[in-house]
């Protein structure tokens, strides 16, 4: 007979409101096997730990039932204040009758019914329990770090400073992400390239850190502490070890007419490029699909002009697989594209605004490119139809953000402060330009934020418009915008040289499938979820695998070296340990029984089964059999529920434990 | 409001997606029928069709099952063999004489506390209307059921054998 305590927390009035939990104690200390059943205030508290540590110890418990709030809350709490008292934790189990109980209903007599009801059933589970020991594995200290904006490049630069070995992988020729296009930034106004170079140059030095570039996720397998990552290395036709980044090549190269995606189609490169002058690595990229010596076997120009013959036409993608312990996903943001809406996309497009198809309607990092000095036009405000300097330009909030009809409902949080600074940067640069802008509201939350909009509107002379845009169109060498100023209560129509949409901040097109080669959770815009939205704003709910950056949701740059930086502390804190303890709910086969028809290894997704050949002292195979690697499974339970014979166990949810949960129903 | 009959339903959730759904009803203090009983798991994956099918035999006059949204599986792909797992069994349901009206297959998110409320509710005021399951209970009476052959229908087929 087992010996059983219950223990039944009034959760101050938060359960006790609805739940009589002195009834519940009641009816459950006479379930056989309950040895005691007690109800106090706070069960989660100091005392309540010891009044539970104590029972133990006393009724010499052999399992125990809290019933209290929901495990995700505080089941490791109570299995720790077993494992105190010296039960096994394993045998520790709670009732769920706060979420699922006192908060979701209001009829105290049927609560308390579902209340005793929940318990019950978790004391058959216990008696059912198994004590389980802990697995142990050892932890490969090396970090994979995904995307090198500058979250990935900041969180490569703590791991690596701390000692650990990065792996960084980014799909562009060159690190530098979003931030190597800005011009200026907010909220000081100092020049991005400045502020961002040095760490490239920091990436590329660092003994600790592995840098692939023109590379991409292939496969991700294994678990925390022990992932194997498998880096799809695109051929660059450049050997990277022999190129000195002279540039010759480039100059010489004749095809220079392929627009130039950095410079957001507004100037061309050849076809051995790197994407802008201080990329790093700044070893060149032949784009195949442009170069006439791929497209029709002549030329080889770079080939005849490259000193060192790092030239390479039959370089092939290469797949290398690197065993990691912890990953840190930075893989950014795209912005909102107004175009008609492409037939994989959620998106509308923004038809009252010409579809992208106005060539003066531009989009804000559009605008970062040609405010930047080492931008298509060295830094000179020229618009892009005819290269004139615009005189009255307008700018548009709140395109695609906070716009439900266009399917997105969110805050880019970014757009509010980065137009303040393009009116800015503006008028620094065309002093007798006029700067008008339309928004829904000014969010300008951040230290000095305020200030620094307060100083476009107040110092710089930007005309802020209350209101939204209804139509863009071309008239004349003029577009003429047309708008409604809400608070004086007037149509608002202006003749503009330029438009400069603030799109919203979308995630990565193909976000989705990153995740799900990682195994980890997004939300409906693909943004990647956190493990808590408060309390663990870094973590992903898969152990293991950390966020930084835009790729979790829209962000600025002072808040994405943060995330980066948390996540590298949260990297670093892991690989303090050198063997990690993982929960032991894991499959296990039993071999007897396992007639060897591997239906368990076709469905786990883990790719934990193998086969396992069973002999006899002679060394004459008898069978084979499925075995489960404890170290990768996940603990789904899959295998158990499609094995036939049932030969295979998930522990912490066995067959026994849930029909004993089922016959106490 | 009472009411005559109150069905007993029981529900086998995946502990990533739906238990943290239904917790987030909880933390948002939504309110929701009390029949409803939540039995944890892993994941779907580990759902075997028998729990169902012992869950009606224990009394249950309606069964939901749910996961993570397709995708969204926490183990990667366990919610894909459930789902296919149950289009199967639901056939046999339908052989053993339940009233497949009486199983319900979800998906709902940790962020869909809502969603899991209106599951719930929805299911147990439709089990209401159709009133308690009767038909299979009797099996659980005759727990010890050998093919007894008891009835005229059965005994002629069992002739006709
Ligand atoms: C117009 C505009 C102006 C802005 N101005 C400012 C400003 O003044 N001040 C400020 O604080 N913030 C500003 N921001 C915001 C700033 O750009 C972001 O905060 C910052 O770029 C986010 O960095 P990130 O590393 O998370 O993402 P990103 O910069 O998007 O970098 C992500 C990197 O990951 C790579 N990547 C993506 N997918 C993969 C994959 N599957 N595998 C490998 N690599 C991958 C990408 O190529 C990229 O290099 C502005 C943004 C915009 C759009």
């Amino acid at each position: 007979m087992s010996r059983i305590g219950v223990f039944i927390c009034h959760c101050g009035e938060n359960i006790s409101r609805t739940v009589d939990v002195e009834r519940v104690a009641q009816v459950t200390a006479r379930l056989p096997g309950v040895a005691i059943a007690l109800d106090y205030k706070y069960m989660c508290s100091d005392p309540g730990q010891n009044l539970l540590k104590k029972a133990v110890a006393e009724h010499k418990l052999d399992g125990v039932v809290v019933a209290a709030c929901s495990p995700r809350m505080h089941e490791k709490t109570f299995r720790n204040a077993a494992r105190a008292a010296g039960l096994n934790p394993f045998l520790c189990e709670m009732a769920n009758i706060r979420e699922h109980c006192s908060w979701v209903h209001e009829d105290r007599e049927e609560a308390t019914a579902k209340a005793i009801d929940i318990v019950k059933f978790t004391v058959s589970r216990v008696k059912k329990d198994r004590a389980l020991a802990p697995i142990t594995v050892p932890i490969t200290k090396r970090a994979l770090v995904i995307g090198g904006g500058i979250a990935g490049i900041q969180a490569a630069l703590d791991i690596a400073d701390a000692g650990h070995q990065v792996v960084l992988v980014e799909r562009e020729p060159s690190i530098g992400g979003h931030m190597a296009q800005l011009s200026e930034t907010f909220p000081t106004l100092d020049c991005s390239q400045c502020i961002m170079t040095p760490k490239m140059v920091d990436v590329a030095n660092h003994p600790n850190i592995k840098l692939y570039t023109w590379s991409e996720i292939e496969e991700v397998s294994g678990y925390i502490g022990n992932f194997q990552v498998t880096v799809r290395r695109k051929a660059r036709s450049v050997d990277e070890d022999k190129c000195t980044g002279c540039g010759v090549c480039m100059a010489k190269c004749p095809q220079k007419k392929i627009d130039n995606a950095f410079d957001r189609n507004l100037g061309t490169r050849p076809a051995i490029y790197v994407p802008f002058p201080q990329a790093v690595p700044n070893t060149p990229v032949i784009d195949r699909d442009n170069c006439t010596r791929f497209k029709t076997g002549k030329c080889g120009v770079c080939e005849k002009v490259c000193g060192p013959g790092a030239i390479d036409y039959g370089q092939q993608d290469q797949l290398i697989v690197e065993p990691v312990g912890a990953i840190v996903v930075a893989s950014g943001f795209d912005l909102y594209n107004i175009g008609p809406k492409p037939a994989d996309s959620p998106y509308e497009g923004y038809g009252e605004f010409g579809y992208g198809a106005i060539p003066d309607v531009i989009d804000g990092l559009t605008f970062e490119r040609l405010a930047s000095a080492s931008g298509p036009t060295g830094g000179k405000i020229l618009r892009p139809s005819d290269g004139k300097e615009p005189k009255q330009v307008v700018f548009i909030q709140c395109v695609g953000s906070r716009a439900r009809e266009k399917g997105i409902s969110y805050c880019s949080k970014i757009c509010c402060m980065y137009t303040a600074k393009h009116t800015m940067l503006y008028k620094h640069k065309i002093h007798d330009g006029q700067a008008y802008v339309f928004f829904m509201d000014a969010r300008t939350p951040g230290k000095n934020y305020d200030e620094f909009w307060r100083r476009a509107v107040e110092e710089e002379e930007a005309v802020y418009i209350r209101g939204m845009v209804s139509r863009l169109y071309q008239k004349g060498d003029k577009v003429v915008v047309m708008g409604s100023d809400v608070l004086v209560g007037v149509q608002v129509e202006i003749e503009a040289d330029l438009v400069v949409l603030a799109t919203a901040v979308q995630a990565r097109t193909g976000a989705d499938l990153l995740a799900q080669k990682l195994g980890i959770s997004y939300d409906r815009y693909n943004f990647y979820s956190e493990a808590h939205a408060k309390l663990k704003p870094v973590e992903c709910a898969t152990a293991g695998i950390y966020l930084a950056g835009a790729c979790q949701g829209p962000k600025d740059i002072p808040d994405t070296v943060s995330q980066a930086s948390a996540a590298a502390a949260k990297v670093m804190t892991l690989f303090a340990k050198d063997q990690l303890e993982r929960e032991p709910i894991v499959a296990r086969v039993n071999e007897r029984n396992c007639a060897g028809c591997l239906a368990c290894k076709k469905v786990c997704p883990y790719g934990a089964v193998e086969e396992k050949e069973i002999r006899d002292r002679n060394g004459n195979l008898i069978k084979t059999v499925a075995y489960v690697n404890p170290g990768v499974c996940g603990g789904c339970g899959t295998c158990q529920a499609t094995c036939p014979s049932k030969s295979v166990e998930l522990d912490g949810y066995t067959d026994e434990q849930i029909m004993a949960m089922i016959e106490a129903l | 409001m009472k009411h005559d009959f109150e069905p007993k339903i029981v529900a086998f959730v995946c502990t990533w997606c739906t238990y943290a759904g239904a917790d987030l009803a909880g933390t948002s203090r939504m309110q929701y029928p009390a029949n409803v009983r939540v039995l944890k798991f892993p994941c779907t994956g580990r759902i075997d069709p028998v729990f169902i099918l012992k869950a009606f035999q224990k009394g249950a006059d309606g069964v939901l099952v749910s996961g993570c949204h397709p995708g969204d599986c926490h183990y990667m792909a366990g919610n894909f063999h459930a789902r296919r797992r149950f289009a199967a069994f639901r056939k046999l349901l339908e052989f053993v004489g339940v009233d497949l009206a009486r199983l319900e297959f979800s998906w709902v998110s940790a962020a869909e506390g809502g969603k899991w409320v209106e599951v719930v509710t929805d299911l147990t005021e439709r089990i209401r209307t159709m009133g308690p399951l009767a038909e299979f209970k009797e099996l659980e009476t005759e727990e010890h059921w050998s093919g007894r052959l008891e009835t005229a229908e059965l005994k002629e087929a069992y002739n006709n054998i």
